[in-house]
């Protein structure tokens, strides 16, 4: 499975929903994300890839996770990171 | 209805172990947020906390007074000791005697949670000390004031989160106030630095890795801290006649709950529990001239706290300033903490500045004192404390 197709199955399980209704372009806050989902979300997908995704509700950098492509864009620059460890 | 005024005051805090100075840092915007340092720290990330790194049982307690007391309980009887003596009334009178004692804590004994389970699952012994349970239940502050002083009166817990202290001191105002108590003993205490809690707010992402800027374009975030504080509240005609010196009146409490998210306040019931406090007062909101905001340094808070008090306020809200900066967010405790301040603010007539509010945040519509005390007559003030899970609680004091 591709980092999106893994991550599309947390967001769909985040909302209850089918992950064949998720494309990377999906909305987050349009699909049915409320306040605490994108922080649990962020952990399901750290221990998914086991990764730490530097999150915090209190920076702009919050606001960069728009989309489901945006998570995948998070993990895969972690993932990379890992790799050249 | 009797009127209900603070005549004692404690506090263990991370700029002081006394109420004096605490309230002297608060003032000057010294702030006590600095590197954490706990048991397992690696297991930690945030690297900042406000601690009380300056407190040492034993120079309070014999070893086996100890033995029985989490370090919140040991906060807790600390201030209510402090609270009484500054009162100055016998210890031993009836009123005393008869006095409920309410202490607000959000965890209870989470040092004894952290460090019997650290045991068990970290280092496999089957073996914990035999008064666990009685140090980490979370009435354990109350019941130990209530030992420590001798207060015969009802005594329990309160946890409310963030609001905890709060809602002790809204308490023991409506048992003073509709008569049933002639003198109580309210506050709040919190313990909280310990690895797993560390952990768990880690989790929340909320969490500043440098330090809290309230109301401050470049906020990061909140930082924990820790403490104590405890008041007497006593019925005013009884104060009066002991010639009791009085700080500050309790005038008001509004509190309700947004029944809604778990996080994210509701900005219209947060204006309106502090509607609700100006109402209970009988005043308008042109007399308040001060609020203590409970300014956790996280954008929500900003953005929700201000929009809520210009709402109150019709867009002519008076100064508002969080001593968070200095002092942390000390969870259960930080609600009475600062009513405590806010009493003292009343007091000397001084309003504390919003330590590290270094780009005031002017969309925001409030003015956040941010370039120190400022000097100023008010006659009342709101104390703030807006907990997860929506409980909202807001004090209304009065100058003395």
């Amino acid at each position: 499975m591709s980092t999106l197709d893994r991550v599309r199955e947390i967001v769909a399980t985040q909302l209850g929903r089918d992950a064949a209704e998720f494309t990377a372009d999906t909305n987050l806050i349009e699909a049915g994300f409320e306040s605490l989902d994108v922080i649990e979300t962020v952990f399901a997908v750290e221990e998914e890839f086991d990764i730490d995704i530097n999150f915090n509700a209190n920076e702009s950098a919050a606001q960069d996770l728009i989309t489901v492509g945006d998570i995948v864009k998070a993990v895969e620059e972690e993932l990379a990171k890992k790799a050249t460890k | 209805m009797k009127r209900v005024a603070i005549t004692g005051l404690g506090a263990v805090s991370p700029t002081g172990l006394d109420a004096p100075s605490t309230w002297d840092a608060v003032k000057e915007g010294r702030s006590a947020i600095g590197p954490l340092q706990i048991e397992r720290q690696d297991l930690v990330t945030c690297p900042v906390a406000a601690q009380v790194k300056a407190f040492d049982p034993a120079n309070y307690f014999t070893t086996k007074q100890i033995t029985p007391l989490d370090r919140f309980s040991q906060f807790a009887v600390v201030a209510a000791r402090e609270a009484l003596a500054d009162c100055g009334i016998d210890p031993e009178s009836d009123a005393v005697r008869m006095a409920p004692a309410i202490v607000g804590t959000g965890g209870g004994g989470l040092e004894t949670f952290d460090n019997s389970f650290w045991r068990v699952y970290g280092e496999n012994s089957r073996r914990i000390h035999p008064f666990t349970v009685p140090r980490l239940m979370c009435s354990a502050a109350a019941s130990q004031v209530s030992m420590n002083l001798g207060l015969h009166g009802m005594a329990y817990a309160v946890s409310s989160a963030c609001a905890s202290g709060t809602h002790a001191i809204g308490q023991a105002f409506a048992l003073i106030r509709s008569g049933v108590s002639r003198m109580a003993f309210a506050g709040g205490s919190e313990a909280c630095m310990t690895t797993g809690n560390l952990v768990a707010w880690e989790a929340l992402r909320v969490l500043s890795n440098d330090t809290c800027r309230p109301f401050s374009k470049n906020r990061s975030g909140l930082v924990l801290g820790e403490g104590g504080a405890m008041l007497v509240l006593e019925e005013w005609d009884h104060a009066v006649e002991r010639g009791a010196r009085i700080y500050a009146e309790v005038l008001g409490f509004g509190t309700n709950s947004d029944a809604g998210d778990l996080t994210s306040p509701d900005p219209e019931y947060v204006e309106l529990a502090m509607a609700m406090a100006i109402r209970d007062a009988g005043l308008t909101p042109g007399q308040v001239g001060y609020v203590n905001a409970h300014g956790t340094g996280t954008a929500m808070n900003d953005a929700v706290e201000s929009a809520a008090i210009r709402a109150v306020f019709e867009g002519a809200p008076p100064p508002v300033s969080s001593t968070k900066g200095v002092l942390g967010h000390s969870l259960g405790a930080t609600g009475a903490m600062e009513a405590l301040l806010t009493a003292m603010a009343l007091h000397e007539q001084v309003m504390p500045p919003t330590a590290h509010c270094t780009e005031p945040d002017t969309a925001l519509g409030i003015d956040m004192i941010p370039e120190g005390a400022r000097k100023q007559e008010f006659s009342a003030a709101l104390s703030n404390s807006f907990a997860f899970g929506g409980l909202n609680a807001v004090l209304l004091m009065g100058r003395a």
